[in-house]
């Protein structure tokens, strides 16, 4: 199996919210923690697009790099997990991360941060799997009950996609074969610019 | 002159070791469980064999395909 992937086609993202509700209530998620959000590029605009964001679970991780106690750790299907008996919520991970998926409950006494919370690709945590430790903790083990995130099986659209990355985009190639647009999946190539994204590749020593 | 003393070596002594009855304190993450070995609740899908891998590989790369994929149910 390849790593676990999402992937979020943003031609068919209607900003239901629908995936954040389903996160949400899966898990019972506390007040002031969003493990996933659906934000809107050029929202208002005609061609706005929504994509819907959570823990990219990155192959080289910085979450995992800066943090000071090393709470954090991959399994063998590329999913990033954390420890939170070992966590002690400095909130490196959160300035470190690009997406904002390492968040903090806000109603501690006096500010406290409490432990780090954020999408575990519904994998739970390192207790024992489907426990109710491993739920109050972390939410829901549904890789290890066969199933996939709830966010993703939940998509109205099925614009959010989840699974081992191969199969994931080859049902993301297919469509785009047979809708002939939409191939730029929302990240570096399209912020930044690509020749897939339809953007003209710059020519090599000009200057402008 | 010697039996209470010794006897509270001994109550000392006990007291001193009990300090080593605490919960070992580890450092770094604890082993978590592979996602293939599964769960022992309701929640668990039948249609794969728990513990086998390449069951549950396949079981999730069918549900992504069922779930996910509508060209395969509507052409």
């Amino acid at each position: 199996m390849a790593r676990m992937k999402f992937i979020c086609d943003a031609e068919r993202c209607i900003e239901c919210n629908g995936c954040v509700t389903a996160c949400k209530n899966e898990h019972e998620v506390p007040w002031g923690v969003n493990r996933r959000r659906v934000v809107t590029l050029n929202d208002g605009v005609p061609g706005e697009k929504s994509i819907s964001v959570a823990c990219m679970h990155c192959s080289d991780a910085p979450c995992m790099a800066v943090c000071p106690v090393n709470c954090f750790y991959k399994t063998d299907e590329g999913v990033v997990l954390h420890d939170k008996d070992v966590c002690i919520g400095c909130g490196y991970c959160s300035y470190a991360c690009p997406f904002g998926a390492p968040q903090f409950p806000s109603q501690g006494t006096f500010g406290v941060r409490g432990k780090m919370d954020k999408c575990t690709f519904c994998a739970g945590g390192p207790e024992a799997n489907g426990s109710q430790a491993e739920f109050e903790k972390y939410g829901r083990n549904r890789l290890a009950e066969g199933k996939l995130p709830a966010c993703a099986e939940m998509c109205s659209t099925k614009a959010l996609l989840a699974g081992d990355g191969d199969v994931v985009a080859d049902i993301f190639r297919n469509r785009v074969v047979k809708r002939n647009k939409g191939a730029e999946v929302w990240g570096w190539g399209t912020a930044y610019g690509s020749a897939q994204a339809g953007q003209k590749p710059q020519a090599e020593g000009v200057k402008k | 002159m010697i039996k209470p003393t010794l006897a509270s070596l001994i109550a000392v002594s006990v007291l001193t070791l009990s300090g080593c009855g605490e919960k070992a304190q580890t450092l770094g993450t604890k082993n978590d469980a592979t996602a293939y070995s599964g769960v022992s609740n309701a929640f668990l899908e039948k249609d794969w064999q728990v513990g086998d891998k390449t069951s549950w590989e396949r079981q999730l790369n069918a549900r992504a395909q069922y779930g996910q994929n509508d060209h395969t149910r509507s052409p």
